[in-house]
């Protein structure tokens, strides 16, 4: 029988310190509290000392409760009886369904080699503009999105998820609003996903400690389907908050912080989550869509920025719409030369004259005469804004292509876009042409 | 030497960093095995205090139990050295990837550790001495052919003083692990050489007569690189930016197209995808030097952000010491590190982790010399017997918020010979490469005088503060000269420093090409204009944009080259020139 420590010697945040031999580090304990049972994860062994952070909390822990360690990581049951279901933080069903026991899987496993990587090929299609024709989303890419609160952040999140060709979805809650959560479960219902489905959700009511694990659940899980040939796409909302319960912990175990407060190794701790995202040698792939909300827009913020150095490109979510520019996929070069001819080309040309545009929207507002080639640019900027740039926008990478063709045929002549004689030979409507 | 075996046992665990209680003794630095089960987890020892030594293991420190044995090794952190290195592919402790992935498939086991050259391939041996001679540590005993390179078997750098070959083996087929020579030292003691031996990571080799001031230009054929800022063969560079700027894209046409002859990637701490993308794509690359293909001449040490951390610092010192091995057989040698920000922020989790007193941004207080000894490994070098050879080291780094007055980027600027800053406005406005001109600097000469390129940098800061200058009191506030000024400045930026790393012809410029095209460059900068008014200039600026541009991806001296020079000179004199 496992032996029970019942002499907890300190508590200090969510971590408590009891003096126990043959434990090992980031072992899983139980600890058995009036009020019910939590787990706790060993964070730091000194001597006889072991440090662990109470998922639950520390809140209402005497200090002769009892510990009993489970000679084991923390685990999770991962079998296809996970889909259609919602966990909490610590694993247990948040739904009414039963506690899961097949299949245990640690998390947090080793990283892949990465010759055992091959370059990302395939794109994933959303269905909104500003992804497919401007940032193309590509399978296996890790990708946040930058945004600020009150944004619509969680809906873009669920749009994309409901329309990209993937096998599974996994969404991962960290600090989420109920409703939040609420929102997600009744659209993946009512769209008929939630099958599909897996959700680990953290709500912002529930113990800080317990958010720190749903990366891990969400990926570890992602990571077992993804290996069975599924392709899957995780989502994980919001990155900001699981840093800062990683900055929580790291303050109470007194570390020295190196940026407003944050570890040292955030970069680190970050990078191990995204690094999940892979497109296996002939298996699966992991596609990770991620929110990172920016304390006051600042992009400088510690968790932006690491993140910004370690994820493939970002997406800006600002006055609810894609922002142009600053959004950026790194990898769309890797599938844009391979979808229609004129993809690429459309892609700079649109963004050079938005470019333009907003240039002369800075004019008009300090006042200055607006020539004839301005008022064509408004025109374009206003209807790339509403034809393209709004989120409600649902239409086919074609189709979108061919609006493009549509907004510039309509307002300029084609020797002033500066496009291939090729292309424009092509795409340009005919009608249009012969008018001329 | 101590025999004995050596062990301690785990009374701590922090994170990466382990304490261990020892009996007898213990070395700074040496390897240590932390043994969990069956797995042995390679570490370093960092610290000693008392009976106690701390260390930072290679590996997830999860499941170490405080009782788990140690094992000590007496030995530093060490690179094993011989013919079989190029065109691997390493992790930060000289594992080889491809291998270990067929051994253990998707993901790195820990604790599983593999011979970085396989002891078994067999080499062509070549003896260059004689019984009877005299040489030192690295002097060449022999050669074998190693892809298009001589590969010199070399007497163990490790041996001191002056050697006598007693014997030497016969040309023929050996591999790597068979004795292929008996040398005697000083002391009458024999020792036996193979083709491979070991050196530690941390400490330089220095089996050369004497270090050379770097004067040579390097060839980048990155045209704002080769002519603003350029780089010696045997200097160093820096190249800060923020994310998005564009340091991986320029680090990998660094990688394809600088003259040198063997190129070692460190990827330090960044993302795994990139990786892949180079090993994707140069073994498809044919080096134009050999003809041969790219990968031949390249080594890349790969510890990605999610491999273990302590691991990425031992990533950078393992790729210097492949550069310095080649480097003492008269071979060039170019180290690009991506990034040296993440080697830092190991060592600064690492000092944390000892509860060291934190310097700024928490980073250790020795950050400054441990990014200045590491820079201090490049250099241009004379061998025993003559010959030059050189190791250039470029570290990308990564700013935190890409402001480059953080501890890292302002420790390295204090010992790089060249600082290539990249500049978040010139990437937001698709000016590639973005080093921002005018902020970088170099203390470098480049292969066109330096009168004629300060011309080129005079006209851009004209340039820059007339554009400042219209921002406030518009177009219609400056003068005709000024205009013209500000419109040669952009001009300059537009058809000679950006290159478009995606055109064929356009991504690397030789220097024949840049001297010949900087010539016609300076002749447009140095001519007075006349224009009837601003429109016209800006009319034909664009124009002459236009055409030099298109001109920028014929291959040099073809018809199509020959043709648009003449395009571009008949539209400079299709303007008249003020007296």
């Amino acid at each position: 029988m496992q032996k029970v420590y019942s002499q907890i010697l300190q508590i200090a945040g969510d971590v408590i310190t009891v003096e126990a031999k043959d434990v090992g580090y980031k072992e899983l304990a139980e600890i058995r509290t009036k009020t019910g049972i939590s787990l706790a994860q060993v964070i730091r062994l000194a001597d006889d000392k072991v440090s662990l952070q109470v998922l639950a909390g520390s809140r209402g822990i005497s200090t002769d409760d009892q510990v009993r360690f489970l000679k084991r990581p923390m685990q999770i049951s991962c079998s296809e009886n996970l889909l259609g279901r919602t966990f909490n933080g610590s694993g247990a069903p948040r739904d009414n369904g039963p506690v899961l026991q097949d299949d245990q899987i640690d998390i947090g496993g080793p990283s892949v080699n990465p010759s055992k990587r091959i370059v990302p090929r395939n794109m994933i299609r959303t269905g909104i503009p500003m992804i497919d024709v401007f940032n193309s989303l590509v399978e296996s890419q890790k990708l946040p999105i930058f945004s600020v609160a009150g944004e619509p952040y969680n809906q873009l999140l669920a749009r994309i998820a409901l329309q990209a060709e993937v096998d599974m979805i996994i969404l991962g809650g960290m600090g989420l609003k109920y409703d939040d959560y609420l929102f997600f479960r009744d659209t993946f219902e009512a769209q008929g996903v939630l099958s599909r489905s897996i959700l680990f959700v953290h709500t912002a009511s529930d113990p800080t400690v317990e958010c720190l694990l749903v990366p891990d659940m969400c990926l570890a899980v992602a990571e077992r389907f993804a290996l069975e040939g599924k392709k899957v796409l995780v989502l994980l909302t919001d990155m900001t908050n699981f840093s800062d319960a990683l900055k929580e912990i790291a303050i109470t175990m007194e570390q020295i912080p190196s940026n407003r407060g944050y570890p040292g190794d955030l970069y680190s701790q970050l990078a191990a989550r995204y690094e999940k995202a892979v497109d296996f040698d002939t298996a699966g792939s992991i596609t990770i869509l991620a929110v990172t909300t920016m304390p006051g827009d600042d992009v400088t913020h510690p968790v932006p920025d690491n993140t910004g150095y370690i994820t493939e490109g970002q997406f800006y979510l600002r006055g609810g719409h894609i922002e142009p520019f600053g959004s950026l996929s790194r990898l769309k070069q890797n599938v844009n030369g391979k979808t229609r001819p004129d993809h690429r080309a459309i892609m700079d040309r649109m963004i050079q004259l938005f470019a333009d545009y907003r240039e002369t929207v800075e004019k008009r507002s300090m006042g200055f005469q607006m020539s004839a080639w301005d008022k064509k640019l408004l025109k374009y900027g206003e209807r790339f804004e509403t034809e393209l740039m709004d989120l409600s926008v649902n239409i086919p990478l074609e189709e979108a292509l061919d609006k493009g063709w549509a907004i510039l045929s309509d307002i300029f002549e084609p020797s002033e876009i500066g496009m291939k004689e090729s292309l424009i030979k092509q795409y340009w409507p005919k009608e249009k042409l012969a008018a001329k | 030497m101590n025999t004995e075996q050596r062990h301690g046992k785990v009374v701590g665990v922090n994170g990466n960093m382990v304490a261990v209680a020892f009996e007898s003794r213990v070395m700074q630095n040496e390897v240590a095995y932390v043994v969990v089960g069956n797995e042995r987890l390679k570490a370093e020892v960092i610290r000693v205090k008392g009976k106690r030594a701390e260390l930072q293991v290679f590996e997830d420190t999860s499941g170490i139990k405080a009782g788990n044995m140690v094992e000590f090794t007496d030995e530093l952190l060490s690179v094993e050295l011989g013919p079989g290195l190029l065109g691997q592919v390493f992790d930060g402790l000289q594992n080889p990837l491809p291998r270990l992935a067929e051994k253990h498939g998707f993901f790195l086991k820990r604790g599983a550790y593999l011979d970085p050259i396989d002891d078994h391939l067999r080499w062509e041996f070549t003896p260059t001495a004689k019984v009877g001679d005299k040489v030192r540590a690295g002097d060449q005993l022999g050669t074998v052919p190693e892809k298009a390179f001589t590969h010199w078997i070399m007497a163990p750098f490790a041996l001191s003083g002056e050697l006598e070959v007693c014997e030497i083996a016969p040309a023929g087929n050996y591999a790597l692990i068979d004795k292929i020579a008996k040398l005697k030292d000083e002391s009458g003691k024999i020792h036996d050489v193979s083709m491979t031996q070991t050196w530690p990571v941390k400490i330089p080799i220095k089996a050369y007569a004497q270090k050379i001031k770097p004067t040579k230009p390097l060839v980048t054929k990155i045209r704002i690189i080769d002519t603003l800022v350029p780089v010696a063969v045997g200097g160093t560079f820096c190249t800060p930016g923020p994310f998005g700027a564009g340091k991986t894209v320029l680090q990998h046409l660094l990688s394809r197209h600088t003259e040198v002859d063997i190129v070692i990637v460190a990827a330090c701490g960044e993302r795994a995808g990139e990786v892949v993308e180079l090993l994707a794509e140069f073994p498809e690359l044919i080096d134009p030097r050999t003809g041969r293909s790219l990968m031949e001449r390249t080594i890349i040490i790969c510890n990605t952000s999610s491999m273990p951390v302590a691991a990425r610092e031992s990533s950078v010192y393992t790729g210097v010491t492949l550069a310095e091995y080649y480097r003492q057989m008269g071979i060039n040698v170019l180290l690009l590190a991506d990034s040296t920000s993440r080697w830092a922020q190991a060592m600064r989790e690492m000092s944390g982790r000892l509860e060291e007193i934190p310097g700024e941004e928490a980073f250790p207080a020795y950050l400054e010399s441990r990014i200045a000894s590491f820079y201090e490994r490049a250099g241009l070098v004379k061998l025993r017997n003559g010959q030059l050879g050189s190791v250039t080291i470029g570290g990308a780094v990564s700013p935190a918020g890409g402001n480059f007055e953080e501890p890292v980027t302002q420790a390295t600027l204090k010992v790089v010979g060249a600082f290539h800053g990249l500049s978040r406005a010139r990437a937001d406005a698709r000016r590639y490469p973005s080093i921002d001109p005018l902020d970088s600097w170099s203390k470098y000469t480049s292969f066109i005088e330096a009168d004629r390129v300060a011309k080129g940098t005079a006209i851009l800061k004209k340039s820059r503060s007339v554009n400042q200058m219209m921002k406030v009191v518009g177009e219609e506030g400056t003068s005709a000269p000024e205009f013209i000024d500000y419109l040669k400045g952009e001009f300059f930026d537009a058809v000679y420093l950006q290159q478009n790393a995606f055109d064929k012809t356009d991504e690397s410029t030789t220097a024949d090409r840049q001297a010949y095209v900087y010539a016609i460059v300076e002749d447009v900068i140095g001519r007075s204009f006349e224009f009837q008014n601003k429109d016209e200039a800006r009319k034909f600026f664009q124009e002459l944009r236009q055409i030099f541009v298109t001109w920028n991806s014929a291959p040099f001296q073809s018809e199509e080259f020959k043709k648009g020079e003449q395009q571009i000179k008949d539209k400079i004199l299709s303007v008249g020139v003020s007296s």
